[in-house]
């Protein structure tokens, strides 16, 4: 019992360093990943939503092939695609030696693909929750399209949307584990060197399943707050008139 | 009494005649698929694929194995837990909370590993009970998480769909003096399984994807072989055949469970 417990200390002898920060980079991985694939969704929905067939075309594609493949795979061709499509640039603008994406940089990207494709759904059904005459009240007041979108409708959206919008960070927060494959020293990257150095396998798998857990825990009370904010105009209960 | 009878004679046949007839079912889609992948690579010119492309298609089939084994075992657990849960006494409802609660907060490769990593220290007590030949397998690992896994998050679908039934429904039926069980079977879970239908479809689609997790502790699914294929050509273009083979059966389940749905969903309105 007592060698488990230097093991899961605080310095040389023990590994709650070494998890604590490698839980620091699975946040900052999953906090970094979601201004970019929730911006890069809305951009999609907003496509799937247009005149343009082309543009609506392109969005199915693209969420269908993202919704389709699995999350590991992405991230391996994100991760050999970019780096050897980097290194053909860097070779043919003729600078000298080798270019490396950074491991984080590629996962944010990989994952924000992914969470850009889920989100997309997400916002195409809030959008389509707030009523038209909401933007058309807009335009006769004189307001011009960006102003529309950010002042009137958005505001709106992110009251329908953020139930959904929770459910995909919850997904993100559990997908970054994927990354530790590509050797970005993440939570799963640390425990999988602990179990290999010490032998205890089951003691920091189930303490790294503990911290997501607690992650997960803690990102839900959080959304609940949120929601709770955002709807806080609204009458409890019937879920207010929209 | 007869009909039980008869359900289980038939379940015998079919059985034994599928047993039967399954390895020559399998080789027979296996030459087929290998077949097409080859083709496909010589269609496109691609020297990876057509060399890598009849064990990717080998891989494929035990990914769909993977899948098809834990989403059916994981049906029946989920259905139990979902259960357990809204019907339980107050111990076994929390600890039926606290599993799905712990299984769908944690991410499937953590509790893979757990499973595949840490049965290796609980190998004395494993022996002592016989288990030992089971977790040893990597396959078996795969799948007993995966079900679990997956068992979690049907007991929510089958619990959301269990309480989305009326209460009128639940009265009406006590009123008729219908046992628990003959509501369950009769009433409530007919309509259930409605409602289940479209988030269990979802389930089944991300299982397919998330069972690629299974390629990290040894196991030669799609993604394994893959993985293989990868780092013998070092040509990208096999994962890109790769993510085609995941999209196509993906598409096809979609495809299929939307079309089952709609057959079976037939007899109420379509707003």
């Amino acid at each position: 019992m007592d060698k488990l417990l230097i093991m899961l200390s605080w310095g040389d002898r023990g590994w709650l360093d070494e998890l604590a920060a490698g839980a620091l980079v699975t946040i900052s991985l999953a906090l970094a990943t979601l201004p970019f694939g929730l911006a890069l969704g809305l951009l999609i929905a907003l496509a799937a939503r247009s005149k343009s067939p082309i543009l609506r075309g392109a969005a199915t594609v693209y969420a269908t092939v993202f919704r389709g493949v699995p999350e590991l795979l992405t991230l391996y061709i994100v991760y050999f695609g970019l780096q050897i499509g980097l290194q053909q640039a860097w070779k043919g603008l003729g600078f000298p030696g080798n270019i490396e994406m950074p491991a984080f940089v590629a996962g944010m990207f990989a994952l924000g693909l992914v969470l850009a494709a889920f989100s997309s759904e997400v916002w195409v059904g809030a959008l389509n929750a707030v009523p038209k005459g909401q933007s058309e009240g807009a335009f006769a007041l004189g307001l011009n399209r960006a102003l529309t979108f950010r002042l009137v409708v958005f505001p709106q959206l992110m009251r329908v949307a953020l139930p959904g919008l929770g459910n995909n960070w919850m997904v993100l927060l559990k997908e970054t584990s994927l990354i530790s494959v590509i050797a970005l020293p993440d939570l799963m990257f640390w425990t999988g060197r602990a179990n290999v150095v010490t032998k205890e396998p089951f003691l920091f798998f189930g303490v790294a399943c503990l911290i997501y857990l607690a992650f997960s825990l803690v990102s839900a009370s959080g959304i609940a707050a949120l929601e709770r904010r955002a709807n806080r105009g609204y009458a409890p209960g019937g879920g207010g008139q929209r | 009494m007869n009909r039980t009878l008869a359900l289980v004679v038939g379940g015998v046949i079919a059985v034994t005649l599928a047993r039967l007839v399954w390895p020559d079912v399998t080789a027979l889609l296996h030459g087929v698929g290998c077949e097409a992948a080859q083709g496909f690579g010589r269609l496109v010119g691609n020297e990876a694929i057509t060399n890598y492309g009849c064990r990717m298609v080998g891989g494929l089939g035990i990914t769909l194995q993977l899948v098809a084994i834990s989403v059916g075992l994981g049906v029946v657990l989920g259905f139990f837990v979902a259960l357990v849960r809204l019907y339980g006494g107050p111990v076994s409802s929390r600890i039926a909370t606290g599993y799905t609660t712990f299984f769908r907060g944690t991410p499937l490769l953590c509790q893979l590993f757990l499973v595949y990593y840490g049965a290796g220290q609980f190998r004395p007590a494993l022996e002592a009970v016989g288990l030992w030949t089971y977790f040893r397998d990597a396959f078996f690992c795969a799948a007993f998480t995966f079900t679990i896994n997956t068992a979690a998050y049907q007991a929510e679908i089958f619990r959301g769909a269990i309480a989305s039934v009326h209460r009128g429904q639940w009265e009406a039926a006590k009123a008729l003096g219908l046992r628990f069980t003959t509501i369950m079977r009769t009433i409530v879970m007919p309509q259930a399984a409605l409602v289940a239908l479209r988030p269990l479809g979802n389930e089944l689609v991300i299982m397919v994807k998330s069972s690629a997790v299974a390629s990290l502790v040894t196991i030669f699914d799609l993604m394994g072989t893959t993985r293989l294929a990868f780092a013998r050509s070092f040509d990208l273009s096999v994962y890109l055949f790769a993510a085609l083979l995941y999209l196509c059966v993906v598409e096809v389940i979609r495809r299929v469970w939307g079309l089952a749905e709609r057959r079976l969903t037939r007899h109420l309105s379509h707003a």
